[in-house]
């Protein structure tokens, strides 16, 4: 069981709150993402938000083996700071600064009826089969048991 | 010199949507023990495991119906897409490209990689928060506009 009506009841809270935050409007996110311009500061207020919250549940997450309905929980093991973490942010930054989307504000454009979100949805889904191929071919190239730790 | 946009700025709205974006994320972690990372849930939908396609769909389908919700109680927020179709095309190719290979994006480094004090989240996030601010300043005020 992966608890399919938690997951989405969280999803819906997660869209809600990008619809109430304003990062699901493009415009928004790139007027605070424009710093030599009228600066609209705030989506920091956003992370500033989410963040407080999220300490408290991540401490409390962490604290755990499994989760309140019996999960494991599954929190990221990697620490290190590699070529592959540095190059990926990047690209992600430009793609999110050229259009003002990042995949969850994307998504909930998409469901507000937004053609352009279709389109950008459409072109992540791509991005993100190329990269699947791509690296898993490189990694194998390399060595055939890498490429297994990828999410 | 950085110029506020006084009239723009909504931090008691901004605030209170992160705190709702903060609880989610915090509710996903304690009760499915997953990760809130929009990029890796519907990432992980390409090869899934045994088990992950109905919470990673269900979760997908919530934020997706997020609208849906909203409208049966007030009328959607703006949604405004300045950019053009090529805009758009590059822009998705290098968010599901570079999410992939940076292993996630605004929720899953951003949200929850600093929640967990992860150093690794707090280098991604500060690095493509700054590759966003400096394309913002190259389409803006070096190309004016696109």
């Amino acid at each position: 069981m992966s608890y399919p009506f938690s997951a989405f009841a969280t999803g819906l809270v997660f869209g809600i709150g990008l619809l109430v935050s304003g990062m699901a409007n493009p415009e928004k996110v790139l007027g605070f993402l424009d710093l030599a311009g009228p600066w609209d500061p705030s989506l920091a207020f956003v992370m500033v938000g989410a963040i407080l919250v999220g300490l408290v549940a991540f401490t409390i997450a962490r604290r755990r083996v499994t989760s309140f309905l019996g999960q494991p929980i599954r929190l990221p093991t990697a620490t290190q700071v590699d070529r592959k973490l540095v190059v990926g942010a990047l690209l992600f930054g430009v793609g999110w600064g050229l259009a003002g989307f990042c995949p969850g504000p994307a998504l909930v454009a998409l469901g507000a009826g937004k053609a352009e979100a279709a389109i950008f949805v459409v072109a992540m889904v791509v991005g993100m089969a190329f990269h699947d191929l791509f690296q898993g071919r490189i990694a194998k190239a390399v060595s055939p048991a890498a490429g297994q730790d990828m999410r | 010199m950085i110029t506020v946009d006084w009239t723009a700025f909504t931090p008691f709205s901004a605030a209170v949507g992160g705190v709702l974006i903060g609880l989610a994320a915090g509710a996903f972690i304690l009760l499915n023990g997953r990760v809130a990372g929009i990029s890796g849930i519907l990432g992980g939908l390409l090869k899934p495991g045994r088990g992950d396609i109905a919470w990673r769909g269900a979760f997908l389908a919530g934020m997706i119906g997020a609208p849906a919700l909203w409208i049966i109680f007030s009328a959607l927020p703006d949604i405004e897409v300045s950019a053009s179709t090529p805009v758009l095309v590059a822009a998705g190719l290098l968010v599901g490209y570079g999410t992939r290979l940076g292993s996630g994006c605004t929720s899953g480094h951003g949200v929850c990689g600093l929640s967990r004090l992860s150093p690794r989240s707090l280098v991604a996030t500060l690095l493509f928060m700054g590759a966003g601010f400096a394309t913002v300043y190259v389409a803006r005020h070096v190309l004016g506009g696109m």
